[in-house]
């Protein structure tokens, strides 16, 4: 187990045994999305499915030119959720976290245990009065309805203040000293110094808004011109007549910026976190 | 140290060490005071001065707004909401007092919060007993290891929607690949989403595939973290395999195993879209959760059962807290921070 020492001969075989079969697996689900998509049904619908089949584009066009549930206006919705929702949660969290950490105030320890309560509250206990606190404001045809409960996060707040405390105290004296009002410290010097933390917590967010399920899903009902793309995989899967290939073509074209998050964006992400969170 | 050394100048470390000589060379009290206050001005003056008070105010309103307004507010709503029940057009208006308290209490309500249980459990137990299975092996010094573990941390991508269509498509009896190995084992497969004796089972399982990659992510960094020199001396003294493993390494990594339990413990707890997408409650309401349940309530069908719904959503709070302050206030004192 240990690192140090190279595994022996009999240990590293049972170790690769064990790995490329966990991997079968586990990553079957993967393989079959990625290739799904160019096979026809023919290919899919046989048992085991055959993924050396006749490849063609057919499903990828078929899911953007249905227009049961159209794919296009859900990918811009989509896109405005995930932005939306990080470009707000690092700008609500960066100035509360910088204010609880290097402003004066009187609430600075219930305010900060405010923000962590809200972190326990699990979202799906409060959204049936959000759901109708949102369709009473009557905004429930705007694509804003889709982002609104989401603009500030608990969970931000923390990661970045935990990030700012752990900031040099000596380098706060020194921009003071040398005349360094608020908003220069915070932009020119404390957010540059905690970028893990920052590019943690948009990774995050970005993620948390495009995989978001529950609220578009309630959102959407009354209206389908608010579909994510996560409610719009479900409508296509509800309709009866699409077959694999397509549903496959649709779940490839919603998970293309999660992949490249979680493949390019998983070192500041697991950075981020150990840092704030864990330790 | 002029500003433009400081704006320009990046690296924090690097920016630590210039400005701790500067300060080594000022007298111990000078610059204290000047910690705390927003100018060079003496403290007394700038204590509680208007302009920074203002300042302060200015940065927290939009986090306190938002988390106020759709966080906080709603869940005196919900206390609200849980007296009300609905009208003819789905209006609730109607005072019925503790009505849908009351009908927390039957039995087909404790079934829902038996399958929660049941769904969490399972979710937090295979959900961190396989990330770890896979995240141990891959910490040797092995070649190919990275590309492994990169490989196990692609099903993180994932939305509940996405995994749980591709995986009704893997155990769709006319193509599963699933049913194939077990046919080949001589095995028959089972009704996997309709079959109410193994549905809990085959949601549960998805949830355990969606959280593994986002785990083994944090175990594998928490392994790679672990003091080079303790490993030293415990294999200096003896220690090997599972010895090894439960009496040093696990210590050494729980605060990631912590961090993993509590976030799958709530990911679990909060889970809709696979219950919903994958078998939408059935069948017969074998996989109604309670977050389902709060859904199928107010939002399915037309429901709008808003009054029976956020009295459940209190249960799930309720639930949460409870699980939050059993994991810190019991598994955290095992935790070992270094």
């Amino acid at each position: 187990m240990s690192r140090l020492n190279r595994p022996g001969p009999a240990t590293s075989a049972f170790t690769y045994i064990w790995l490329v079969v966990a991997a079968v697996v586990l990553l079957f689900p993967v393989l079959l999305t990625a290739l799904g998509g160019f096979l026809p049904s023919i290919d899919l619908l046989r048992q085991p499915p055959n993924l050396l089949g006749h490849y063609t584009v057919a499903s990828y066009v078929g899911a953007l030119q249905q227009t049961v549930v159209p794919l296009l206006p859900a990918f811009g919705n989509s896109l405005f959720v995930g932005l939306v929702i990080m470009i707000a949660h690092l700008v609500t969290s960066c100035l509360a976290a910088y204010a609880l950490v290097f402003l004066r105030t009187p609430l600075r320890t219930p305010l900060f245990w405010l923000f962590l309560a809200t972190i326990m509250v699990p979202y799906e206990a409060i959204v049936v009065p959000n759901a109708l606190f949102v369709r009473s404001l009557g905004i429930g045809d705007s694509r804003f309805a889709l982002v609104l409960p989401f603009l500030a996060n608990g969970f931000g707040v923390f990661l970045l203040r935990q990030a700012f405390r752990q900031f040099p105290s000596e380098l706060r004296d020194a921009a003071t000293i040398d005349g360094c009002g608020h908003f220069r410290f915070l932009f020119t010097i404390l957010l540059p110094g905690c970028r893990p933390a920052i590019a943690a917590l948009a990774v995050w967010s970005f993620l948390q808004g495009w995989n978001m399920y529950f609220w578009p899903l309630i959102i959407s009902s009354t209206n389908n011109s608010l579909n994510t793309l996560q409610t719009a995989v479900f409508a296509l899967r509800s309709n009866d007549s699409a077959d694999p290939g397509l549903l496959l073509a649709g779940i490839t074209i919603t998970l293309l910026p999660t992949l490249l998050l979680v493949l390019f964006g998983q070192r500041w992400l697991v950075r981020g976190f150990t840092a704030g969170a864990v330790k | 140290m002029s500003r433009d050394d400081l704006s320009t100048e990046r690296d924090v470390s690097a920016m630590s060490t210039v400005s701790n000589t500067t300060f080594t060379e000022r007298p111990p009290d000078g610059p204290v005071t000047l910690t705390d206050s927003g100018s060079v001005s003496p403290s007394v003056i700038s204590r509680w001065n208007p302009r920074e008070l203002l300042l302060t105010m200015l940065f927290l309103a939009p986090a306190v707004a938002g988390l106020g307004a759709f966080v906080i507010f709603p869940l005196f709503q919900a206390v609200y909401l849980a007296t009300m029940g609905s009208d003819i057009l789905g209006n609730p208006t109607r005072f019925v007092g503790l009505q849908h308290f009351a009908e927390l209490l039957t039995p087909d309500f404790g079934a829902v919060l038996l399958r929660t249980a049941g769904f969490t459990l399972i979710v937090v137990v295979a959900g961190v007993v396989l990330p770890m299975a896979l995240a141990v092996p891959l910490s040797q010094r092995l070649p190919g290891m990275r590309v492994f573990r990169t490989l196990f941390t692609l099903p993180f991508a994932y939305s509940a929607s996405a995994a749980s269509v591709v995986w009704l498509l893997m155990l769709n009896p006319a193509m599963s690949p699933v049913n194939w190995l077990l046919q080949l084992a001589g095995v028959s497969a089972p009704g996997w989403t309709t079959d109410s004796g193994w549905a809990l089972v085959t949601v549960a399982g998805v949830t355990v595939w969606m959280v593994s990659g986002f785990n083994l992510l944090v175990l594998a960094a928490g392994l790679a973290g672990l003091d080079e020199q303790v490993l030293e001396a415990a294999r200096i003294d003896g220690a090997t395999g599972v010895r090894n493993f439960t009496s040093i390494v696990l210590p050494m990594i729980s605060p990631s195993l912590f961090f993993v339990i509590v976030t799958t413990t709530l990911t679990a707890l909060q889970s809709l879209g696979q219950p919903q997408v994958m078998t939408d409650g059935g069948p017969n309401g074998a996989t109604s959760t309670l977050v389902y349940s709060i859904f199928n309530q107010a939002f399915h069908n037309n429901n709008s059962n808003y009054g029976l719904a956020s009295a459940q959503g209190l249960v799930l709070l309720i639930v949460g807290v409870l699980l939050a302050a059993v994991q810190f206030g019991v598994i955290e004192r095992r935790v070992h921070y270094r």
